[in-house]
């Protein structure tokens, strides 16, 4: 088998929760709980999941924003998980990220053609920084106009685009964005998601993709895993996540997206997910998804029920779902 | 019977003399009971002209035309003091997050039971009594407890669900919600909506949905009107827009939205540009940068809305069949 490009493996991540004037730790949020994932070179993968399912701290700990507290991350055969400083330097030139709020993840201050070189500055790019600022810009749709122009001149779609051009100075490998369209407008996101397709293949990235849409996610990720209260609950190739998933949440979560078409929307008999998400601070006995599972069992309140192979490509974790006879797969 | 009528709305923003026109001559209305979705982009108009009608517009944008007329009153010409006992009572309003909405430092009990005290002239036994009647037809369990919890105790979801119980609160006929979910999870999102549209439908209270998500438009609303650069530029009911868009920015949006329905390798198909910014001037049809059909004329003159499009060469709805 081919080796992961990026390899998380049995990842976790606690925050300690301090109380007190001695700040003593009182609890702690387990954010990310055992995760393992691999995605191959070249590949979109998509990470969904509502709001504190660990996503986005999955997402910073490959960053190496936050570290594992247990675990390890390998990319391209090294393991980063540990590395500071200097031996840190070159995984840091070969990820970058992009945000969901160019506005936010942007200095106002500085414009476009000054933010990227910035980066080209740090790094210590040898050739013209100020061609090589105009030519990123243009790789995103921008005209070189843009290097004079702040990020208040600009519309969403056009910071968004200066934001990937920045990502993009590194000559990353891989890239990490973060719900990077879910701010913009709707034809806007069209266009940031038809160029983040185009310099896939054209710069040969890899893509983390973390976003709640799962339309979205569907059209962009080759891959996706399904997150949960900070486990992976499920994970397939696109194709067979959303034709057939086996997990109770994966079919609330698509369930519950709405279609553009009014009459199949009418015809549609749709059951949703009652609940909310549990707090992280107090994750439910057994199965984390119980308490909203349409389908929970006796075993689902007791047992928390491991990542388990279905299929070649198709994990689920739920005690419903079997595994395919070998001779079946 | 309509309920609202909207009619030849303007609104202006004025800074230092400058003055720009973010709503022009918008004219649309809304039968009792029915939900009507307004779907358009940043900059189009959409949100303001839901606050002009709740007499909400800051102090730099001017209503410049036009009438707001619900119940036979013209909302326009009511004083700050009148507006006031309207909102509530008459229409109210569910924003997009309810966080910056409830007041943080105040329990939420009282800021139902106020709005209930005030409107219904009711006691505050009685207010209260009613409080948690309509938290409970909200989905908050434990009524009686949460009323004493603050906003902070309370999930974006449960946030949402207060908010609507005092939308609800004086039996308004008319709720206007502002992308109510768009900072809610998915699974949230659903039961937010279905819950609005179950309590709408059950107090016969007319809805105005803004919104951007073209699915939220399939399964919530009956009509849609489209608004690009402050003008309405398509008007129908959900399925015509749908299936026999005439607009080719109502056509520009369908195509750009990925579909769970659709082959996966169905490729996006943007609207190029970007939104109309509300303060560059923008000469004929505020959409012909953008447009791919765009002619001469449309540079030019600008087009006028016949009831259903404002376009001087829409769509045919024969090549759309055959597509």
């Amino acid at each position: 088998m081919e080796q992961p490009f990026l390899h998380i493996e049995g990842v976790s991540v606690h925050f300690p929760v301090k109380k007190g004037l001695l700040q003593r730790q009182v609890a702690q949020v387990k954010a990310v709980e055992n995760v393992t994932l691999s995605l191959k070179r070249g590949e979109a993968f998509g990470l969904v999941g509502e709001s504190g399912c660990g996503k986005t701290t999955l997402a910073r700990t490959v960053l190496r924003l936050v570290d594992a507290t247990e675990g390890a991350i390998w990319f391209d055969g090294q393991n980063i998980t540990n590395l500071t400083g200097t031996a840190l330097a070159p995984y840091r030139k070969r990820v970058a990220a992009v945000f969901q709020d160019p506005f936010s993840s942007l200095n106002p201050r500085m414009t476009a053609g000054a933010i990227i070189a910035e980066v080209l500055h740090v790094r210590k790019y040898a050739g013209d920084i100020n061609a090589r600022v105009i030519e990123l810009l243009g790789i995103c749709g921008l005209s070189d106009r843009f290097v004079d122009l702040y990020p208040h001149q600009m519309s969403g779609g056009q910071r968004q685009r200066v934001g990937i051009a920045r990502a993009l100075s590194v000559e990353p490998d891989l890239i990490v964005c973060d719900e990077a369209v879910s701010a913009l407008d709707v034809s806007i996101q069209a266009q940031i998601i038809n160029l983040l397709e185009e310099l896939r293949v054209r710069l040969n990235l890899t893509y983390l993709f973390i976003g709640h849409d799962l339309s979205i996610v569907r059209h962009l990720c080759d891959r996706v895993a399904v997150m949960y209260l900070g486990r992976v609950m499920e994970t397939a190739s696109s194709e067979e996540l959303f034709d057939n998933p086996q997990h109770p949440y994966t079919r609330a979560l698509i369930d519950a997206v709405p279609n553009p078409d009014p009459l199949s929307e009418a015809a549609r008999e749709y059951v949703g997910l009652s609940g909310e998400v549990p707090s992280p601070l107090t994750p439910p006995k057994g199965c984390v998804f119980h308490p909203r599972c349409p389908i929970a069992m006796d075993q689902c309140r007791t047992v928390e029920p491991i990542l388990t192979t279905l299929t070649a490509d198709h994990s689920a974790a739920c005690h419903a779902a079997t595994p395919l006879p070998k001779d079946e797969q | 019977m309509k309920l609202l009528e909207i009619e030849n709305l303007s609104i202006v923003h004025n800074a230092d003399g400058v003055e720009t026109t973010l709503v022009d001559d918008l004219s649309y209305s809304v039968s009792a009971g029915e939900t009507l979705a307004i779907v358009g982009e940043s900059g189009s108009g959409k949100s303001l002209s839901s606050l002009a009608l709740m007499g909400l517009l800051s102090k730099e944008l001017k209503v410049t035309s036009g009438s707001v007329m619900l119940g036979g009153v013209d909302l326009l010409t009511l004083s700050d003091e009148d507006m006031r006992h309207r909102r509530g009572r008459d229409i109210s309003m569910v924003f997009q997050e309810p966080m910056t909405s409830l007041n943080p430092v105040r329990n939420v009990g009282s800021q139902i039971t106020e709005s209930i005290e005030e409107n219904l002239g009711m006691s505050r036994a009685a207010a209260r009594m009613r409080a948690i009647d309509l938290l409970r037809e909200v989905g908050v369990a434990d009524a009686e407890q949460r009323m004493r919890q603050y906003p902070h105790h309370f999930s974006g979801g449960m946030r949402q669900r207060v908010m609507i119980a005092i939308a609800l609160a004086a039996e308004p006929k008319l709720i206007v919600a502002d992308e109510p979910t768009t900072a809610l999870d998915v699974t949230i999102q659903a039961q937010i909506l279905d819950l609005m549209a179950k309590v709408c439908s059950d107090h016969g209270t007319a809805l105005i949905l803004i919104t951007h998500n073209l699915g939220i438009v399939a399964r919530y609303a009956a009509r849609v009107n489209v608004m690009y650069g402050g003008r309405i530029v398509e008007t129908g009911t959900a399925a015509d827009l749908y299936y026999r868009p005439r607009h080719h920015y109502t056509q520009g949006l369908l195509n750009s939205v990925p579909r769970l329905d659709q082959s996966r390798d169905e490729p996006l198909r943007p609207i190029m540009g970007n939104p109309a910014d509300p303060f560059t001037s923008i000469d004929g049809c505020r959409f012909h940068p953008r447009c791919p059909n765009a002619q001469d004329k449309c540079r030019s003159q600008r087009p006028q809305f016949d009831g259903q499009t404002a376009c001087h060469f829409p769509i045919a709805a024969e090549t759309l069949v055959a597509s």
